[in-house]
């Protein structure tokens, strides 16, 4: 509810302008950010970018196959004859994709699993809360992922359903504990003595106090669902061929190391890339999101 | 006239943030004697912790000079960009105590270890284990702390407030500096601690001839332990005076304000404050800084910063309505 | 806090004063239903409300709010102030209330405590300390409540805001007939501010008197303590403190008091009775209260 709506718009456009500032003191994240950017741009306009958009489907042309990098193909060519960088492009898609799916299933779980634990903390709710939690972070999460899609069919929703059963208990866990540290806060306990229930308590109250951490965490994780997503490429769970996806390129580019070395290389690099990316950027979020103490 | 030890000249400090540069500290200039005791008192924002902190080179000042007689370097030091061996000489010439004892004490280790630390700072050459640990013990027993050997073996978190204050106290004398600067350290202290920590200092400093640079903005505590105290607003010294001379006879226009909304044992009615609110940093009134709040205000003040106009041999104050008046 | 008795009357500000571990914020939490007491009584109007928050009526939570310590804690620092300011009539609002009513009684609430309208949409971590204060004011009696516990409301503030507060708080009492439970370690403030003070120490009450009587007299040991260790800033006060006794000791751990009476390790006038039994209130002049046993004999005991 606005009572001034000018005013409101004002407020908002320095609160940005504040949190770019403090966003961009940091170089590396701004690298990270640019990074991040030109791989979503890449992403989204992926056909545009590329002649071969037909590469990414059954397309078998053993005249070009085995290329390195030239002119025609800048990145190469795989075994059957496909570019590697169309390839890589419409792949960061599928990655993209995979991590959108893992986070968005996992996040609102996990976090209102620490919300409820951490405002009813040290009571039953809590302690049962917190013991799923704990069941669920001791299975390895990759591997919880790996039985779980060897049993459906692999392709890319199961595995993001399966990377998510074991993702959202991280998301609890850091809810958690800021829930619970602002749970004794003087703002929690002025809403108590007003009369306000639980529900406007632990949605209205605590959680915009637990969303900068949330994103920064979000921020972080997309690297590492891509890089899990990856790893069940690699062992040829996630999406099936021909749909181009990185870590199964890196797969099959393996087996011919060291001769055609482009084939692995190079797909290899774009996920490092992409991680890295995400990860600089967490720096600049924490500095972003920190309320300034006058 | 003693010997002047620090001498702070038009000093200026600015921070960057994201729509300019906060101005905090904006003119300042003072000076320190061997063996006397200063007050810096103002309100929150004032650019008076600043101060204390550029003297330590904790904070890197945009502009002035800071001019430093130390003993060790045998001459006078600038420390806004002291030379590396002259810098190395006159720190240990200068300690500074912070505001609340149980952070300013690094919580992982006991009390022993981080004493150790201290004085290996500032007598580089090893010595046994033992002569640090009687050392430690004599700087607890000075600071009036019972059983000094079980306090060393304790963790900050053990102490209370007082006695960590006392042990920070004790670390920072235990160098025998020539400067202290005490950055408000009874202001997280419950009110008869804080005498006790009062009366301690006090004794000290007088016991070994140590300057003391207070900062505060208590004006109780300030007329107890300084013999002299400058007023700060906004970045500025605005009046300079003996403390018990300035709180009965208060002349710049905030020094006035402030002294009417103090709550005082005699019951005089408490005003309803200084009207207005601390100006905006990034872009300071310019002229004398106090000119929008001020009731007493002359066309001068909008354009030119009052220069020093002395009320009597020590008391001197910034405003040209005084002068108008004097 | 043990056997803890006292009153507050309508348009009344009671003062509770005491150090750290004195308890004083703890009755003042009690009171307003955060923490629940384990004996007694507390009688709002002839209503027991001696039982958490969640558990009392809803009219009782309208008459009975707190102004928290820590300004900048106690306002959530993500939330836009209207939104904060809304949330007391939203709560107790009467069926039907519509949200044009909310946005202009928000207004009226900001107008109060003197801020610009524009403040609503500001976010509650841009205020500096003395705006913050205001708007937990204006939080707090946004309920048109009858009692308000201030919980040491001016303890991080400036001076010249800590007077603009003060005078603030005064003039609502006068025009909205509140009565305040003042929670504060600082007896010059409290001297222009209650009417009646009471000195706390570790958990038990030393004095209780009117707060001319208590200045000119005061009888307890740790009250004369308190007040020869407070910072003054004129002459005169100089000498209206009473003689500087050497605060000697620390305050003793809540868990470890001492037996006896609990503040006789650091007592100059410690006597044998002291160390054994722990004295009981008794009433040495007219309202005015004292647990120590150098009065036992002079005044009358206090049945509880």
């Amino acid at each position: 509810m606005r009572i001034l709506e000018s005013k409101w718009r004002r407020h908002r456009l320095e609160s940005l302008k504040k949190g770019w500032y403090k966003f961009s003191r940091n170089r590396l994240s701004v690298l990270g950010l640019c990074v991040i950017v030109m791989i979503v741009l890449a992403a989204v306009f992926a056909p545009y970018l590329t002649p071969y958009s037909e590469h990414v489907g059954p397309y078998l042309a053993f005249d070009e196959a085995k290329e390195p990098p030239s002119v025609k193909h800048p990145l190469g060519t795989d075994l059957f004859g496909r570019d590697i960088l169309t390839r890589i492009l419409f792949g960061y898609r599928l990655s993209l994709l995979m991590a959108a799916m893992v986070i968005g299933l996992s996040a609102p779980v996990g976090v209102v699993v620490g919300l409820l634990a951490g405002y009813f903390h040290r009571t039953w709710i809590d302690r049962i809360l917190m013991r799923i939690t704990d069941v669920f972070l001791a299975v390895p999460g990759l591997i919880l992922a790996l039985a779980i899609t060897s049993v459906l069919t692999p392709n890319l929703t199961n595995a993001a359903m399966a990377l998510s059963i074991a993702w959202w208990t991280w998301f609890a866990r850091l809810v958690y504990g800021v829930a619970s540290s602002c749970r004794s806060e003087f703002f929690v306990r002025s809403a108590e003595v007003l009369g306000e229930r639980w529900p406007h308590i632990v949605f209205r109250e605590i959680l915009p106090n637990c969303v900068s951490v949330i994103f920064t965490k979000i921020s972080l994780d997309v690297g590492w669902a891509i890089l899990a997503g990856a790893s069940l490429g690699f062992l040829g769970l996630g999406a099936q061929p021909p749909t181009p996806d990185l870590g199964s390129m890196v797969a099959d580019g393996s087996k011919h190391m060291p001769e055609l070395w482009w084939m692995a290389v190079f797909p290899a690099l774009a996920i490092v890339i992409t991680v890295l990316g995400f990860n600089l950027i967490g720096d600049g979020l924490r500095d972003m999101f920190a309320i300034e103490e006058l | 006239m003693r010997p002047t030890l620090l001498e702070i000249d038009d000093l200026h400090v600015e921070f960057p943030i994201y729509n300019g540069c906060l101005k905090v500290v904006d003119g300042v200039s003072f000076a320190a004697h061997s063996g006397e005791r200063l007050g810096l008192v103002g309100e929150s924002g004032c650019g008076k912790t600043t101060c204390g902190r550029c003297v330590v080179r904790l904070v890197k000042p945009s502009a002035g000079r800071i001019c430093f007689s130390s003993k060790h370097a045998g001459k006078t030091v600038d420390l806004v960009q002291p030379g590396k061996e002259e810098w190395k000489q006159a720190r240990t010439e200068i300690q500074m105590i912070f505001q609340n004892p149980i952070t300013a004490l690094n919580p992982v280790f006991t009390i022993r270890t981080q004493f150790k630390t201290a004085l290996q700072f500032v007598d580089p050459k090893r010595r046994q284990k033992k002569e640090y640990l009687v050392r430690a013990a004599t700087a607890l027993q000075e600071v009036q702390l019972p059983d000094p050997r079980r306090i060393l073996k304790s963790y900050p978190f053990q102490l209370s407030g007082g006695m960590c204050q006392r042990v920070c106290i004790a670390m920072a004398l235990a160098s025998e500096p020539e400067l202290l600067i005490a950055d408000e350290p009874t202001t997280a202290l419950d009110v008869t601690v804080q005498e006790q920590i009062l009366q301690l200092l006090d004794a000290l400093v007088e016991e070994k001839g140590t300057s003391l640079i207070y900062i505060t903005h208590n004006l109780g505590v300030i007329r107890e332990i300084a013999h002299r105290v400058h007023i700060m607003y906004a970045g500025t010294i605005v009046e300079s005076g003996p403390p018990r001379e300035l709180f009965s006879n208060p002349l710049h226009p905030y020094t006035q304000g402030l002294m009417n909304a103090v709550p005082k044992l005699t019951a005089d009615v408490m005003s309803r404050g200084i009207p207005g609110s601390i100006p905006d940093y990034v872009k300071p009134p310019t002229g004398c800084r106090f000119h929008p709040r001020c009731t007493v205000r002359l066309p001068i003040c909008e354009q030119t910063r009052p220069p020093f106009f002395p009320a009597s041999e020590d008391h001197k104050v910034a405003c040209f309505s005084y002068q108008k008046e004097a | 806090m043990d056997r803890v008795s006292f009153s507050v009357e309508s348009r009344e500000t009671v003062s509770i004063v005491g150090e750290s571990g004195s308890g004083k914020s703890t009755i003042g939490y009690t009171v307003v239903g955060i923490y629940a007491p384990t004996a007694g009584e507390i009688y709002f109007e002839g209503q027991n409300v001696a039982v958490p928050v969640t558990k009392r009526p809803k009219s009782i939570k309208r008459d009975l709010q707190i102004v928290f310590q820590d300004p900048h804690s106690s306002l959530n620092p993500r939330l836009p102030i209207g939104k904060i300011l809304q949330r007391p009539f939203k709560v107790h609002a009467a069926r039907g209330k519509n949200k044009k009513g909310c946005g202009q009684r928000v207004i009226e609430l900001l107008e109060q405590v003197e801020l610009s309208p524009d403040y609503a949409d500001k976010i509650s971590s841009t205020l500096s300390g003395g705006e913050k204060a205001r708007v937990a004011i204006a939080r707090a009696l946004a309920t048109k409540p009858k009692l308000v516990v201030l919980d040491e409301p001016t303890a991080s503030l400036d001076v010249s805001i800590q007077a603009k507060i003060i005078a603030m708080l005064y003039e609502f009492q006068q025009e909205l007939h509140l009565s305040y439970c003042c929670i504060s370690h600082d007896l010059s403030l409290m001297r222009n501010v209650a009417n009646r003070i009471i000195i706390m120490y570790l958990g038990k009450i030393c004095e209780s008197s009117e707060t001319e009587e208590f200045f000119k007299n005061p009888l307890h040991p740790y009250s004369q303590m308190l007040l020869s260790s407070i910072p003054v800033v004129l002459d005169e006060e100089e000498k209206m403190k009473p003689q500087k006794i050497q605060a000697s000791g620390e305050i003793p751990s809540p868990v470890n008091v001492p037996a006896g009476c609990s503040f006789h390790p650091r007592c100059v006038h410690t006597m044998d009775i002291c160390r054994r039994d722990d004295p009981v209130m008794g009433e040495v002049e007219t309202s005015h209260f004292v647990r120590c046993h150098l009065y036992s004999q002079q005044g009358t005991e206090v049945v509880r």
